[in-house]
């Protein structure tokens, strides 16, 4: 499947580069001792610059989920599914990611885990059945 | 109240609206020349009277068929002498270029202020079927703030997140692809009577149900038809609206909240800013949701305009399934006329002005054979997820 990739800066680039290492990296904050995403330079919570990417376990459960249908290119022939997990970390740390199982399969509340996908240098945090 | 509320020192004062096409042969400065001249006559003013100009989310500087023209060409076309003017993409959603619009006049740095929004991606469209593809937003990699959370997941429309939005409301409150529908039908049913609607054949249960699911739980049917327009409407100070030719629509109360990230995925699912914004609205005024008596919500998704009705306190939060049931109550004749004019699901992506216009027409009785029974409070909102902005009018 073709992605469009993100851009890299000093912000996102663990984010996106963990799964070289086989680890989910979420932004973590010293400060006020909570994870935050997107990640970013300062704690939006409490403001402090105390903040650094954290190994999380890569577990996760789906809190919303669509099987798209649509091709929005030429190559999008296949339904799939785009989900929003939650991480097991802390209630509220989300983010949006593909679930790669049978369209028919996947359901809110689903347990899933992280699965990295490598595109040059990004390693995109898929999601397989846990 | 003791602070001051200065929206309403502000008042709506003529409205226009190009030809809504599928596509136009005019361009989009010509479609927004005709809707801006429109609203300048229908408010009994001259060119020369205008000294502000808003829009939203104006010239990207690109061309964009999501806004192709902005108020810097505006002001050239319509030789405009202006005191304030701007335009820009952050902001409350749709309805921005009014917020921002109505502060200006309200502070006093303009008289009567010229606000538009205009579209032409029924055009672009025809050029390239992927023209509002998110993924054209940038080239090369994904740098926007907003959007490489998205399209590496191949996130390519908004309707995959709006898809997920819905998912969830099906989740936590029963609701039914039955009773999103009633969206759908309803504002078919409104639009065989706008002449100037995109869609006007009868649309049945079936035809919804067996429309093509785009992203599910939504169908090709819950998603809003591309089309080319312009919309414009004059904010005139409160003592300016004196010389004017129809009764001031006040602008009672505005709803601009965001409390939670600006992000489509960290929001609330269920809530998006919908419920921010419907709070500080309610917090600006002494009237009441049960006041409400006409409610034209943003449909660029169906899913959003439950959200609305829920947000707005028009119906217990979680209910909008079981109120929009049937689609009696958001009837021409219903206890909540909705989208009267067919929304932007029947009657064509105008992009959120095309609610004003039509909340005014019919304050002002003019909405001819879509016309509901006379009344004098009407509510307008539109967005989706981090994007939204509501509007309480007051008819004097």
């Amino acid at each position: 499947m073709q992605r469009k990739l993100p851009a890299l800066n000093a912000d996102n680039r663990a984010f996106w580069q963990g799964g070289e290492h086989g680890c989910l990296l979420m932004h973590w904050c010293d400060g006020c001792a909570n994870y935050f995403h997107p990640p970013g330079p300062i704690c939006p919570k409490c403001a402090s610059f105390s903040v650094h990417p954290r190994e999380v376990s890569g577990k996760a459960t789906v809190i919303s989920f669509t099987i798209n249908y649509q091709s929005w290119t030429p190559d999008l022939t296949e339904p799939f599914v785009i989900a929003i997990v939650e991480l097991p970390e802390q209630p509220g740390l989300r983010f949006l990611s593909n679930v790669q199982e049978p369209v028919d399969q996947v359901y809110i509340g689903m347990h899933v885990r992280v699965v990295f996908e490598q595109h040059e240098d990004v390693w995109l945090p898929l999601f397989v059945k846990d | 109240m003791s602070t001051r509320l200065y929206e309403k020192e502000v008042a709506i004062t003529g409205i226009g609206q190009s030809e809504v096409a599928r596509p136009s042969q005019l361009s989009g400065m010509r479609l927004t020349v005709d809707a801006c001249l429109e609203a300048i006559a229908d408010a009994g003013l001259e060119r020369g009277d205008i000294d502000g100009i808003a829009c939203w989310p104006g010239d990207n500087n690109n061309g964009d068929s999501f806004s192709p023209v902005g108020p810097y060409a505006l002001k050239n076309a319509l030789g405009l002498e202006v005191n304030w003017f701007g335009g820009g993409y952050e902001g409350p959603g749709p309805l921005a270029g009014i917020i921002n619009g109505a502060m200006a006049v309200a502070s006093g740095l303009c008289r009567h202020v010229l606000v538009f929004r205009t579209i032409t991606e029924s055009s672009s469209r025809i050029v390239n079927r992927q023209a509002s593809a998110l993924t054209n937003k940038t080239t090369g990699r994904d740098s926007s703030f907003a959007w490489q959370w998205y399209t590496p997941f191949n996130v390519l429309s908004a309707v995959n997140l709006m898809a997920i939005y819905a998912q969830r409301h099906f989740h936590e409150y029963g609701t039914t692809s039955e009773q999103l529908a009633q969206i759908a039908l309803t504002c078919r049913k409104h639009a065989q009577l706008n002449p100037k609607a995109v869609y006007r054949s009868p649309m049945t249960m079936d035809d919804y149900m067996q429309s093509r699911m785009i992203s599910s739980p939504l169908r090709m049917f819950d998603c809003d038809v591309h089309c080319d327009a312009s919309t414009a409407i004059i904010l005139s100070r409160k003592d300016a609206a004196k010389d004017t030719r129809h009764p001031p629509i006040r602008i009672e109360a505005i709803g601009s909240a965001l409390n939670q990230p600006w992000s489509w995925d960290q929001i609330s699912l269920t809530e998006g800013t919908a419920f921010d914004v419907g709070k500080m609205m309610w917090n600006r005024t002494d009237l009441k949701p049960k006041d409400v008596q006409s409610a034209q919500l943003y449909d660029g998704f169906s899913i959003l305009t439950m959200i609305w009705l829920e947000a707005l306190g028009l119906c217990p939060r979680g209910e909008s399934g079981r109120f929009v049931e049937g689609g009696h109550r958001i009837s021409l004749s219903g206890q909540l006329p909705l989208n009267t004019n067919g929304g932007q699901l029947s009657g064509g992506r105008t992009h959120g002005l095309g609610y004003l216009h039509e909340a005014c027409l019919q304050l002002w009785g003019r909405a001819g054979e879509r016309q509901i029974a006379k009344h004098q409070v009407a509510v307008t909102a539109a967005g989706g997820g981090p994007l939204g902005g509501s509007l309480l009018l007051v008819k004097e």
